[in-house]
């Protein structure tokens, strides 16, 4: 069997930390081959290395059995590597043509000619079943059909080894699915795939072969087929790992958080949340799904104070905080993990340790009379990387820019419950985490559940909904359309109602 | 490279490009560049390399202060309202509505020195502030862009003030105010002497109380941190229930206080009398240029500060050399491109770092 691709012995060192060390990998030709690891593992850095972004301190590489060296991605790309980031790299007012031919377009004399352009992309477009409009601008098209831009760009290039970091990671349901067939595809049409992820269900669909990674070093390479989604996540995580989450029944108390009539605006100035009502009781989590754009966005920042709702009211044990600031609600017990942490959850360029004091850095103990207290700061932030296992180069003074996603995650979710508000708003908690870091995260959101808190989940994860919440509202063009017991409900009819197809008896009772 | 040491390692490159250009420049003319570097060594130290009859003048130092001081101050300006997000240029108005404000309450005002020159200092910080205010409440109330209207506001500062120096305290040969009293000046005779006549005052003080209040708010403080949030990343202040409106609005005023004070600096330290300008002088984009090589840091902008105050000394020097004055200018223009090409120089230190790692490898294969 010939490999396509080897990494021999591939060790590379940051500050304060061995991010590869003595990593091996070798991918066969025309196959799925996963790269599992938690966050901060390695799997990014080995990536980034093959792709040429960073050199190696250590190892060889080797393409089609030659050895090369990778000094930067103009090499890779010229070796047929060719890399989807997790972040896209698209100029966002440019169309889709436009970005995929960016740096090679075809030329009639010295103008570009964008007919030519658009005739070969939709040529390749054709080819691997990659279905988009070559002349609709990025700014106007979904987030999956901007990742087909991307997978498009590489095959433009002609690359032949694909690699795929996190690609699931800001999809719906259904664009994973079509991610998959369209990565099977690619496959039967001779290209090699690598693909980089944490989520052992895709592995299991689609992959053909799959190496973990643990802590910047390499713990075994094992065929799919022959082994089990608990067997790879024991690997990766170094111990057993429970997919379910271990909870008693819930004993909802008064309701905290009552949502009343409320409409809000998009941020095109249409209405995304319509007429909505909504109870959440203390010690109760209630899951709200639907399928993104249905409204969970708008409804969130109303409710945290940063988009004003155009009428309605929302009522913090029964005190009307609709017209309250940002601040003013914090004060008053609302928490809010934010559903996008590099916007709102965390000020990359701080440090750690000042993220962490970002809600109450003007108090003691962190200041006195409006000076910081760095000792404190220090203090505050080694306690909450220690209690919650975040994983930093440099500690309280790491800068949160160079932290890995999922580290980033858990330093929001550290910060916010650390300050144990009484209304806990937590969107996409788990986005792009591993299976270690979401067990953490649900067995505390559900403490606090039990210390009486009030919590509404916000998830495009079904599964996540249903493992973690007691009721779940299922939210349809901005309305609730159901509320159910998480108990007495499954995908199929979750999945029904979220696509507005099928509204229960039961669900119109309880909105009464 | 950590970012600490690129932060002082990049700057000292692109200053050392920039000589290096300048040194090609004066090649290129036919001269010796060993003359340019001893009129660049007698304006910052004195010391004359070049005639060993008068080795030491410390006029030269007292010269290299003065014109060091006020861009130090408009540096300050432009890196506090950049920690926020703010664009400024606006540092040059206010300068000049600083030094208005100095040249009224000098005038008008007759007090004992105790008195007398710390109100003339106020009235030029308020006067700064109050300039920095408005494009700070245009900005924050309807979201109009700092750049249009600080531009703006330094074209309104230079006709304000000559309106008011030639018809209010009224100019008799057209260009300057009556002189001030002793009362209201930073000059000293002592200074004076012990620089052989130079012309350097007690302006250095608050130029160094100022560096220190710089470095305090920006970095102990709790407004400090909430300024640098909305700096940094302006939605994320805001989801910490920062009120980033009221940030923008101070932060504009503190970097106009530096700058008016820069104002007050000129006209009670350099000069003794109000003037009318036929144009700006310059010193608000020479702080930028400070603030950028500096690093909108303290420390890098009072070395940077220094380095072009040097620089702009040495142009008579450089003239009396037989070399271009305008040579400074060049030196002075290619570090702030050099720095501003930070990335490129980046890359090729990377390269470079990197040729030198596969001899480890070697080793080990």
């Amino acid at each position: 069997m010939s490999y396509i691709v080897e990494m021999l012995h591939i060790t590379k060192d940051f500050p304060g930390i061995r991010a590869n060390d003595d990593i091996t990998l070798q991918i066969e030709e025309r196959s799925i081959h996963a790269l599992l690891g938690e966050n901060g593992a390695g799997k990014s850095t080995l990536m980034s290395i093959l792709f040429g972004l960073y050199q190696p301190d250590g190892g060889t590489i080797r393409v089609r059995g030659r050895e090369v060296k990778i000094s930067d991605p103009n090499v890779a790309t010229s070796l047929g590597i060719g890399m989807v980031h997790q972040h896209f790299k698209l100029v966002h007012n440019f169309t889709v043509t436009e970005n995929i031919v960016l740096g090679m377009e075809p030329r009639k004399g010295p103008i570009i000619d964008i007919r030519e352009a658009e005739k070969r992309v939709e040529e390749i477009s054709k080819l691997y079943g990659l279905a988009v409009d070559p002349r609709a601008r990025i700014e106007d098209i979904s987030v999956g059909m901007q990742q087909r831009v991307e997978i498009l760009k590489m095959l433009y290039r002609n690359a032949e080894i694909l690699i795929f970091d996190e690609p699931t990671a800001v999809l719906t349901p259904q664009e994973i699915h079509e991610l998959m067939q369209i990565m099977r595809k690619l496959v039967t049409e001779g290209k090699t795939i690598l693909l980089i992820t944490h989520k052992l269900k895709e592995i299991k669909e689609v992959a053909d072969v799959c190496t973990v990674l643990r802590r910047g070093k390499l713990i075994g390479t094992v065929p799919v087929s022959e082994t089990s989604e608990a067997r790879m996540a024991e690997m990766m995580v170094g111990r057993q790992v429970s997919f379910h989450v271990e909870k008693s029944p819930a004993r909802p108390g008064a309701t905290l958080l009552r949502i009343e009539h409320l409409n809000v605006k998009t941020a095109k100035g249409v209405l995304g949340v319509r007429d909505l009502s909504l109870e959440v009781r203390a010690g109760e989590v209630l899951g709200l799904c639907g399928i993104e754009g249905n409204g969970q966005t708008e409804l969130v920042q109303a409710i945290t104070g940063l988009t004003r709702p155009e009428s309605g009211r929302i009522l913090l044990r029964d005190r009307d905080i609709t017209h309250l600031s940002i601040k003013e609600r914090t004060d008053a017990g609302i928490g809010h993990i934010p559903e996008d942490r590099q916007k709102h959850g965390l000020v990359l360029d701080f440090t750690l340790g000042e993220n962490f004091i970002i809600h109450n850095y003007y108090e003691p103990p962190f200041a006195r009379y409006g000076i910081l207290n760095r000792k404190k700061i220090q203090e505050n932030a080694e306690r909450l990387i220690r209690e919650f296992d975040v994983r930093s180069g440099q500690g309280a003074l790491t800068a949160a820019r160079s932290m890995s996603g999922g580290n980033q995650q858990k330093a929001i979710v550290a910060r916010e419950i650390d300050r144990s508000p009484d209304v806990f708003i937590v969107a996409q908690p788990t986005r792009g985490l591993d299976v270690g870091a979401i067990e953490y995260i649900h067995k505390r959101i559900i403490e606090e559940r039990d210390k009486g808190k009030a919590i509404l989940l916000v998830s495009l994860e079904l599964d996540e909904i249903m493992d973690v919440s007691d009721r779940i509202a299922v939210i349809y063009n901005g309305s609730i359309v159901a509320i159910v017991d998480a108990a007495s409900t499954d995908e199929n009819q979750l999945g029904l109602m979220m696509s507005g197809a099928y509204r229960p008896a039961t669900a119109a009772a309880a909105q009464e | 490279m950590t970012a600490r040491r690129e932060k002082i390692v990049l700057p000292l490159i692109a200053v050392l490009l920039g000589f290096l250009l300048g040194s090609i420049i004066v090649i290129a003319t036919g001269r010796s560049p060993l003359a340019m570097i001893g009129a660049i060594v007698k304006g910052f130290t004195g010391i004359d390399l070049l005639n060993p009859d008068v080795p030491f003048n410390p006029r030269y130092i007292g010269e290299f202060i003065i014109q060091a001081m006020p861009i130090i101050l408009t540096g300050l300006a432009f890196a506090f309202a950049s920690r926020t997000g703010l664009f400024s240029i606006g540092a040059e108005g206010q300068l000049m509505m600083g030094s208005l404000a100095a040249t009224a309450v000098a005038l008008l005002v007759k007090a004992p020195k105790v008195v007398h020159l710390p109100l003339v200092l106020l009235a030029a910080i308020l006067a700064g502030a109050l300039w920095g205010a408005i494009p700070g409440l245009l900005k924050a109330a309807f979201n109009v862009h700092e750049v249009v209207v600080t531009i703006m506001m330094n074209y309104i500062a230079l006709h304000v003030n000559n309106y008011t120096i030639l018809n209010i305290f009224g100019s008799v040969d057209r260009i300057k105010t009556a002189p001030f009293a002793p009362t209201a000046l930073l000059k000293d005779p002592w200074l004076e002497s012990i620089t052989n006549g130079s012309r350097l005052n007690w302006g250095f003080i608050p130029v160094i109380l100022a560096l220190l209040i710089f470095s305090f708010i920006i970095n102990r403080t709790t407004f400090g941190f909430s300024l640098r949030a909305v700096g940094y990343n302006k939605e994320a202040a805001r989801y910490a229930g920062m009120k980033v409106n009221r940030n923008i609005v101070a932060s504009m005023m503190i970097a106009g206080a530096f700058a008016g004070l820069a104002g007050a600096v000129i006209t009670v330290g350099t000069f003794t009398f109000g003037r009318a300008l036929p144009s700006a002088e310059g010193y608000g984009f020479d702080g930028i240029a400070v603030a950028l090589v500096g690093g909108n840091e303290a420390l890098g902008i009072l070395l940077a500060g220094m380095l072009f105050g040097g620089l702009k000394a040495a142009q008579p020097l450089m003239q009396s050399q037989g070399i271009p004055r305008e040579i400074a200018g060049i030196i002075q223009a290619s570090i702030v491109l050099f720095v501003a090409m930070k990335f490129g120089i980046k890359m090729v230190l990377q390269k470079f770092e990197r040729k030198q790692a596969p001899s480890t490898e070697g080793d080990r294969v």
